[in-house]
C-alpha cells in the first residue's frame, strides 16, 4: 500500500509540473518560425518518445539481468515498464498526427521514424499479450525477459536501419553535434518536459509495480 | 554415485522440496512412497536435471550421460520405428555409431520387442509402448536409473517383466531410485525406503528384514503421525 | 564445437525425417503458398500497378507466412509422449537443441521456399534467370533471419495458451525488418540494377542473422527449462 501511495504522489507531481511546463511553453517560449503554433505539442511528443524508449530498454536490462539473478523484483518492474512505455508509445502515436496533420498535411505516413515507434508500440503489445497466456509465474518471468532482451536488440536494429533510410522526419535536435539550432528558451522548456516525463514514467511504474507485488503477494495468477 | 545435499524447491507458495539429502551407492535401490503431492517427482526431476532446485545440490556420478529416466510419458516418436528411437536416443546419450546397433538390439531382445522393432510406436499397444519406453531409457546402459510410478498401466506380467529386470539391474551395481504412491509396489527390490510428505523426508532408513507388510504398516504410521 | 554441431545434426536429422514421413505439414505448407501466390494475382488490378512493382512485396509476403505455418510445427512434435523431457534429460545440450531445431527449420522452409519460387516466377511472369544466384542469396539471408527468431519464439509458444495465434503476434514485428531488407533487395534486383546496389541490404541482412542466432542461441536454454 505504501508504495501505491508514493507512487501516486510522484504522478500527480508529474502532471502538476507538466501543466507548469505547458504554460511554460504556451505563454514564455517564443513561436517556431515555420511550423507555428503546432510546434508546442513537441513538449509532450519529444519526451514521451524518448520516456518510450528508455521504458523499452530497461525491461531488456531488467531481463538481462533476471536471467541471471532470477529475482522477482526485476520482473515485477519490467512488467510495470512495459506497461508504463505503452501508455507513452500511445501518447506518441496520439500527438504525432496531430502535430502531422497541419505540418505535412496528412495524418500517417510511413515514415522511418513514425514506423519505428510503431513498432515499439506492437512490441510492447505482443510482450503483454505473451505475459497474459503463460499462466506459471516463473516461466512467465522467463518469457518476458527473454522477449524483452530480443525487443531491445531489434530496437537497435530499428535505430540503425532509421539512419539508412530517408526520413521525412525532423532530425534530432537538442544532441545534434554541433550548436544547436533551437533558441535557447525553446531547448530550456523541452529539457524541463523531459525531466517531467521521467518523474511521470517513475511515479507510474511505482504503482504498477505495486499492483504486481499485490497480485504476486496474494499468490494468485 | 549419486548424491544431494538440503533440497529445497517451492513452485510459488506450494513447497514441492523442503531440505531432502541422500546418498546412495551402487547395487542401492532407494523407493520413496508418498501420497499425490508429496514432491517425488520433483525430486527425480531435480536429480535429473531437469529442474534447477532454489536451493541445495545434486550430484549424479557421470552426469546426464550416466542416468535413464522412466516417467509417465515414453519419450517415443510415433512415427518412428522402435529401432529408430532408439537409435536416435542411443546417439544422444553419445552412444558411439558402432555400438548403437548392438545395444538396441540387445535391449530389444530383452524386453521381446526383437519382432516389433521396424514397426512404427504408434501402431504398438499400450502394454508394447511402455517396453519401448523401459528399452529407451536402457540403451544407453545407464548407471543410475530414476523411475517415476514406473509400474502405473501395465498389466500384472508386464509389471512382473519390469520388476525381474530392475532386480537384474540392481545386482549390476546400479542405482535406481523408484518413487511411487502404492506401497505394494516395488517393495521387494528395495534396498532403502523413505517416505516423503509435504516435500519432506519423514523417514529415510535401510529396508532391513523388514517385509512388505511391515513397511506399508510403518508408512501408513508415518503418514497419519507426521 | 563438433560436438554441438554434431548432437544438432542429431535432431535435425531426426526432425526432416519425422516431416518427410508424415508429410501432411510440408505438403499444407507447400499448398498454401501456391494458394497465397494465387490469391494475390487476384488481389490486385494488373492495368493499375505494374507486375514488377508488386512482385517483391508478393514474393516475401508469402515466404514470410509460409515461414510462420513451417515454424508453428518445430516444437509442436516435441510434445508428442513428452518428447522434449526427453530430450532435456538427455545430455543434448540446449544450445544443441536450438540450433537443431533451427536446422530442420531452415530444411523445412527451404524446400517451400524452392517449391514457391519457381511458382511465384510462373504466376508473375518476371524473369529472374540473370539474377537467379543473388536472389538466391537473399532469399536465404533473410530465411537464416526469420527462422533463427522464430524457432526461440515457437519454443515458447508451445506452452502458452492459444499457441498457433501466439507465433504470428511475437514474431511479426521481428520478421518486418528483415522483410523490408530483403524487399528493397529484391526489388532491385529484379529491376536489373547493378549489385553494387544490393550488397547494403545484403550486410544489413547478413548482420540481422549474426545478431539474432547468436542471442536466439543465447536465450533458447531460459525457454525450455522447466
Amino acid at each position: 500500500m505504501r508504495l501505491a501511495q508514493k507512487g501516486r504522489r510522484v504522478a500527480l507531481a508529474g502532471l502538476l509540473l507538466l501543466g507548469g511546463v505547458y504554460v511554460r511553453a504556451l505563454a514564455f517560449t517564443p513561436v517556431e518560425r515555420f511550423q507555428g503554433p503546432a510546434q508546442k505539442i513537441f513538449y509532450l511528443h519529444v519526451p514521451a518518445a524518448v520516456t518510450t524508449e528508455l521504458a523499452v530498454i530497461l525491461v531488456g536490462l531488467a531481463g538481462v539481468f533476471f536471467l541471471f539473478l532470477r529475482d522477482p523484483r526485476l520482473d515485477r518492474f519490467a512488467e510495470a515498464s512495459a506497461e508504463v512505455g505503452t501508455v507513452f508509445a500511445a501518447i506518441v502515436l496520439t500527438t504525432g498526427p496531430i502535430w502531422g496533420k497541419p505540418i505535412w498535411g496528412t495524418w500517417w505516413t510511413w515514415d522511418a521514424r513514425l514506423t519505428s515507434t510503431l513498432f515499439l508500440f506492437f512490441l510492447l503489445i505482443s510482450y503483454h499479450v505473451l505475459r497474459g497466456a503463460v499462466t506459471d509465474a516463473g516461466l512467465r518471468a522467463r518469457y518476458g525477459a527473454v522477449l524483452g532482451i530480443c525487443a531491445v536488440v531489434l530496437v537497435g536494429f530499428i535505430h540503425l536501419s532509421v539512419y539508412l533510410f530517408p526520413t521525412l522526419h525532423p532530425q534530432p535536435i537538442v544532441l545534434r553535434p554541433g550548436k544547436p539550432g533551437v533558441p535557447p528558451e525553446m531547448l530550456v522548456t523541452l529539457l524541463m518536459s523531459f525531466g517531467v516525463f521521467l518523474v511521470l514514467y517513475v511515479g507510474f511504474v511505482m504503482q504498477r509495480y505495486a499492483i504486481a507485488l499485490r497480485r504476486d503477494a496474494s499468490g494468485h495468477v | 554415485m549419486l548424491s544431494a545435499e538440503g533440497l529445497r524447491h517451492a513452485y510459488g507458495r506450494v513447497v514441492a522440496l523442503d531440505g531432502v539429502s541422500l546418498t546412495l551407492g551402487p547395487g542401492q535401490t532407494l523407493a520413496i512412497f508418498g501420497p499425490n503431492g508429496a514432491g517425488k517427482t520433483t525430486l527425480l526431476k531435480v536429480l535429473a536435471g531437469l529442474i534447477r532446485p532454489q536451493q541445495g545440490w545434486a550430484r549424479v556420478a557421470g552426469g546426464r550421460r550416466a542416468i535413464g529416466w522412466i516417467g509417465h510419458q515414453s519419450h517415443l516418436y510415433g512415427h518412428l520405428s522402435v529401432l529408430e528411437n532408439l537409435l536416435f536416443w542411443a546417439a544422444l546419450y553419445g552412444v558411439t555409431s558402432a555400438q548403437r546397433g548392438v545395444r538396441a538390439t540387445a535391449i530389444l531382445e530383452r524386453l521381446g520387442l526383437s519382432d516389433r522393432a521396424g514397426q512404427p510406436v504408434w501402431s504398438l499397444s499400450r502394454g508394447l509402448a511402455q517396453r519401448a519406453a523401459i528399452a529407451k531409457a536402457l540403451v544407453h546402459d545407464p548407471h543410475v536409473l530414476l523411475l517415476d510410478e514406473p509400474f502405473t498401466g501395465l498389466d500384472l506380467a508386464a509389471a512382473a517383466q519390469l520388476r525381474t529386470l530392475l532386480g537384474e539391474l540392481r545386482s549390476a551395481e546400479r542405482v535406481l531410485v523408484l518413487a511411487t504412491h502404492n506401497v505394494d509396489e516395488g517393495v521387494e527390490l528395495a534396498t532403502d525406503v523413505a517416505f516423503q510428505r509435504q516435500g519432506r523426508f519423514v523417514q529415510l532408513t535401510p529396508r532391513g528384514a523388514r517385509g512388505a507388510a511391515e513397511i506399508a504398516e510403518a508408512y501408513r504410521q508415518a503418514m497419519t503421525d507426521a | 564445437m563438433r560436438e554441438l554441431l554434431g548432437q544438432a545434426w542429431v535432431v535435425a536429422r531426426k526432425d526432416l525425417v519425422l516431416e518427410f514421413r508424415t508429410r501432411t505439414a510440408l505438403l499444407s505448407a507447400v499448398v498454401f503458398t501456391a494458394l497465397v501466390l494465387t490469391v494475390f494475382n487476384f488481389g490486385r488490378d494488373p492495368t493499375a500497378v505494374a507486375t514488377i512493382d508488386l512482385a517483391p512485396s508478393i514474393l516475401w509476403v508469402t515466404f514470410t507466412f509460409a515461414a510462420m505455418l513451417a515454424l508453428n510445427r518445430a516444437f509442436q512434435l516435441e510434445l508428442e509422449n513428452g518428447a522434449l523431457e526427453g530430450l532435456l534429460v538427455s545430455p543434448l545440450s540446449r544450445h544443441s537443441l536450438f540450433l537443431g531445431k533451427l536446422l530442420a527449420n531452415l530444411g523445412f522452409v527451404g524446400v517451400v521456399e524452392a517449391v514457391g519460387l519457381p511458382l511465384f516466377v510462373l504466376f508473375f511472369n518476371v524473369s529472374v534467370g540473370p539474377v537467379l544466384l543473388p536472389l538466391i542469396g537473399v532469399i536465404a539471408l533473410a530465411t537464416v533471419g526469420f527462422v533463427s527468431v522464430g524457432t526461440l519464439f515457437s519454443a515458447m509458444v508451445v506452452r502458452t495458451r492459444f499457441a498457433e495465434l501466439m507465433l504470428p503476434v511475437l514474431l511479426l514485428p521481428f520478421l518486418l525488418l528483415p522483410l523490408t531488407y530483403a524487399v528493397q533487395a529484391t526489388a532491385r534486383l529484379l529491376a536489373g540494377r547493378p549489385l553494387s546496389e544490393v550488397s547494403g541490404w545484403l550486410k544489413l541482412l547478413a548482420a540481422y542473422d549474426l545478431v539474432f542466432v547468436a542471442v536466439a542461441t543465447l536465450l533458447f536454454p531460459h525457454t525450455v527449462d522447466e
